[in-house]
C-alpha cells in the first residue's frame, strides 16, 4: 500500500497511456497531416513506467523518468505541426501521462540529498527548470493541439519566432525604456532615498516626521503620478525617469532608516569606547549592519522601476519604448508582439534582480541568511 | 520606558513635515505656473502687483501644478456636492475601483493561502514552484494589464473580472510568501509536542500551524490590498476611460485637466489608506480574540 501511494503518478500515467493506446491515432480523422507512431510513443511511456518501478534509489529512477517524460513529450509536440486544432483525445492523454512522469521525476529529485555543493546547486536549478519547461509544454500542447484562438493565447513557439524576427525593434525599445528611463531613474531615486535617510538619521526630529509619512506613501498608488510627470517633463524618457525616481525613493528611505537602527547596542557601545565620532560609527558599523535592509530596498525597487517606466509610457511616449509597443500592438491585436515584449521585460527583470542579489551576496557575506545558506 | 508626550514626540514632527510639504507645494505652484500667467498677462495687457500675480497663479483653470486648495476644492465638490451616481462624482469612480480591488484581493488572498498550504505540505511543490513564484514577481506584471483587459474583452469578458484578475495576480504573491513563512513559524519543539499528542497532520495544521500564521497573514494582507488597488487602477487605463480612478487619470491626462488628475490621485490615496487601515484593525481584532498579547 505504501509503495502504491508513493508511486501513484507513474502508475496513473501507465493507466492513462494504456487508455490512450486504445484510442489511437493521435490526430482526428480529418487531420491534414496524420501522425503515425503513436503506438511507439505509448510503448516508450510504458517502458519508462515499468523500468522505473523495478529500480531502487532516487537517482536512477529520476533519470529514467526524466527521459521517459521528455522524449515522448518532444515527439508529441513534433507531431503538432500542420495539425493545429486537430489532435485527438489520445494526444492529450499522452501529454497528461508524460506530465505525470515529469511530476514523479521532480518528486524523486526532491528526495535526493546531495553531499557536494555543486550537485546541490545543480538540483536547485534543475527542479524549477523542469517545472518551467512543463508550463511551456502544456501551453504549447493546449494552444496548438486544441486550436485556441491566436488572439487569446499565442503558443510559445510563435512568441519565440516573433522575438527572433523582431530583434531590432525589441532592442530599440529596451534601449529607450531600460537604459534611459529605468536605470537613470533607479540610480537617482535610490541615491536620493539613501541620502535623505542619512539626514533623517542625523536629525531625530526629521526622522520622527518623515518615517510615518514615508510609510503611508509606500502604501499609496504612486503610479498615479505618471500622467502628471508626462505633462511636466514631456513625452521622452525624462518623464519616465521622474516616475521611477518617485517610486523608488520611499522604499529606499524607509528601509535604510530601519536598517540604520539594526546595529546592536553592544557594538555601538564598543564604538563609543573607541571614541569614534558619528561618521566613523556610521561608516564602519551602522552602514554595514544596514546592508541587508538596503539590498532589500534595492530588490523591491528593481521591480518597481520597471513597472513605473512601462506604465508611465501608457500615458504618452515618442514612438519607441516597451510600454508604447505593448499598448499599440495590443490595439492592433498583434498579441504575439505583446507577449514577446513581456518575455523580454521578464528576462530583464530577472537579470536586474539577479545582479542585485549577487551584489548582495558579495557585500553581506557575513549575514546569517547567506553564511548559513 | 515612558514615551514622551504623544504630541511633542510624534504628532509635532509629522505635522511639521506635512506643513513643509504644503508650503513647498504652494511655492512650487507659483513658480511652475508663473511663465504661463506672465504670457497670459502680456497678451491681455494686464499689469499686476506681485500679490495679485501670485493669487492669479493659484486660480488658473488648467495649471501646470494646481495649488493645494484648488485640489481640495475639486475633491470636496466631486465628493460631497454631486449625486453619487453622477459620472463626475469621485465616490462613483472610487466605488468602481474599490469593487474590483476587493474581488481581486479576495481571490488573490485565497489563491495565496492555497499555494502556501501546498508548498508547506508537498516537498516537490516547494522545490519546483517557489523559485517561479519569486521569479514571477521580478517580472513587471503590470505590463500585461492592458493585454489581459483587451484580450478578455475580445471574448466578451468585460467589466469587473479582467481588472480583478490583475489585482489577483498582484496580491497573491505577498500572501503566498507571508503564509509560507507563517505556516513554518512553529518551532520544532512545538511540532514535537504535537507529535507526542499523536496529532494527525490535519490536527497539527489546524491547531498549531494556522493559529501561528495569523499575524503573518494580516501583515501580508496589508501589502496585498495596497498592491491590488494599484492593479485595479492600472487595469482601468486601457478600457478606454469608462469609469474608475484609473480612467479618471487617463481622461485627465488626455484633456490636460490637471486639477482632476490630482483629485483622482487624492481619491486613490484616501482609498488606499482606508483599506490598509481596515485590514490592520481587523488583524488586531482577530489577534486579540485569539488571545494574542499586544507586543
Amino acid at each position: 500500500m505504501k509503495r502504491l501511494q508513493h508511486n501513484w503518478q507513474p502508475l496513473l500515467a501507465g493507466v492513462i497511456t494504456a487508455i490512450a493506446a486504445a484510442r489511437l491515432p493521435l490526430t482526428l480523422p480529418e487531420a491534414a497531416n496524420p501522425v503515425q507512431g503513436g503506438m511507439m510513443i505509448a510503448l516508450v511511456l510504458l517502458a519508462a513506467v515499468t523500468l522505473m518501478l523495478t529500480l531502487e534509489g532516487p537517482i536512477p529512477r529520476a533519470a529514467v523518468l526524466f527521459v521517459g517524460a521528455h522524449l515522448p513529450a518532444g515527439l508529441l509536440l513534433a507531431g503538432l505541426s500542420g495539425n493545429e486544432g486537430q489532435m485527438s483525445t489520445a494526444f492529450f492523454l499522452m501529454i497528461a501521462a508524460s506530465w505525470l512522469l515529469a511530476w514523479a521525476c521532480v518528486s524523486e529529485l526532491s528526495q535526493i540529498e546531495p553531499r557536494s555543493t555543486a550537485a546541490s546547486w545543480f538540483l536547485r536549478l534543475l527542479i524549477p527548470a523542469i517545472f518551467g519547461a512543463w508550463i511551456l509544454v502544456i501551453w504549447e500542447a493546449a494552444t496548438r493541439g486544441a486550436g485556441i484562438p491566436f488572439i487569446l493565447l499565442p503558443p510559445p513557439s510563435a512568441i519565440a519566432a516573433r522575438i527572433a524576427g523582431s530583434l531590432p525593434i525589441l532592442w530599440a525599445d529596451v534601449r529607450q525604456t531600460i537604459f534611459k528611463a529605468v536605470l537613470i531613474g533607479y540610480v537617482i531615486g535610490c541615491a536620493a532615498g539613501f541620502v535623505v535617510a542619512i539626514l533623517a538619521d542625523r536629525f531625530a526630529f526629521l526622522r520622527r516626521g518623515l518615517i510615518p509619512v514615508g510609510n503611508m506613501v509606500s502604501a499609496l498608488p504612486i503610479i498615479g503620478v505618471a500622467p502628471i510627470m508626462v505633462m511636466w517633463f514631456g513625452f521622452d524618457w525624462q518623464s519616465k525617469a521622474a516616475v521611477v525616481i518617485i517610486m523608488t525613493f520611499f522604499p529606499m528611505l524607509v528601509n535604510t532608516v530601519a536598517g540604520l537602527s539594526a546595529a546592536g547596542s553592544m557594538e555601538r557601545d564598543l564604538m563609543r569606547s573607541y571614541a569614534s565620532d558619528y561618521w566613523q560609527t556610521l561608516v564602519k558599523l551602522r552602514l554595514p549592519a544596514a546592508m541587508p535592509f538596503i539590498f532589500n530596498a534595492l530588490k523591491i525597487n528593481s521591480t518597481l522601476a520597471l513597472i513605473g517606466a512601462i506604465v508611465a509610457e501608457f500615458f504618452g511616449t515618442p514612438i519607441v519604448g516597451m510600454g508604447f509597443r505593448i499598448s499599440t500592438e495590443i490595439g492592433r491585436m498583434n498579441v504575439d508582439m505583446v507577449w514577446a515584449e513581456i518575455a523580454v521585460a521578464a528576462l530583464i527583470g530577472s537579470v536586474f534582480y539577479g545582479v542585485v542579489a549577487l551584489a548582495e551576496r558579495a557585500t553581506t557575506f557575513w549575514h546569517p541568511s547567506i553564511r548559513g545558506g | 520606558m515612558k514615551h514622551p508626550s504623544s504630541y511633542r514626540g510624534r504628532l509635532l514632527p509629522v505635522l511639521t513635515i506635512l506643513v513643509a510639504i504644503v508650503s513647498i507645494w504652494y511655492v512650487a505652484a507659483v513658480f511652475m505656473n508663473a511663465p504661463f500667467q506672465r504670457d497670459l498677462d502680456r497678451r491681455g495687457n494686464v499689469t499686476r502687483t506681485t500679490a495679485e500675480f501670485v493669487s492669479a497663479t493659484f486660480s488658473q483653470p488648467k495649471p501646470v501644478l494646481p495649488a493645494p486648495h484648488q485640489v481640495a476644492q475639486n475633491v470636496y465638490e466631486n465628493t460631497f456636492l454631486r449625486r453619487v451616481t453622477s459620472n463626475r462624482s469621485l465616490v462613483y469612480h472610487s466605488w468602481v475601483t474599490l469593487s474590483s480591488t476587493i474581488v481581486g484581493f479576495t481571490l488573490g488572498t485565497l489563491l495565496g493561502i492555497l499555494i502556501a498550504v501546498g508548498i508547506v505540505h508537498v516537498k516537490a511543490l516547494d522545490r519546483s514552484l517557489m523559485p517561479w513564484i519569486i521569479a514571477s514577481q521580478t517580472v513587471p506584471i503590470l505590463a500585461i494589464a492592458p493585454m489581459v483587459v483587451v484580450v478578455l474583452a475580445a471574448i466578451n469578458v468585460t467589466g469587473l473580472l479582467p481588472k480583478a484578475l490583475i489585482s489577483t495576480y498582484l496580491s497573491f504573491f505577498p500572501v503566498a510568501v507571508g503564509m509560507v513563512k507563517g505556516l513554518r513559524s512553529p518551532e520544532p519543539i512545538q511540532l514535537d509536542l504535537m507529535r507526542t499528542y499523536n496529532a494527525s497532520r490535519a490536527q497539527t495544521f489546524w491547531k498549531l500551524r494556522v493559529p501561528a500564521s495569523i499575524p503573518f497573514l494580516f501583515t501580508s494582507m496589508k501589502v496585498a490590498i495596497a498592491a491590488s488597488l494599484v492593479g485595479a487602477i492600472v487595469g482601468e487605463l486601457p478600457t478606454g476611460a469608462v469609469a474608475g480612478i484609473g480612467s479618471k487619470l487617463l481622461a485627465g491626462s488626455y484633456y490636460s485637466q490637471t486639477i482632476d488628475i490630482w483629485a483622482a490621485l487624492i481619491a486613490g490615496s484616501v482609498l488606499a489608506a482606508i483599506l490598509v487601515t481596515i485590514v490592520g484593525v481587523a488583524g488586531r481584532i482577530v489577534e486579540r480574540s485569539m488571545g494574542g498579547r499586544p507586543a
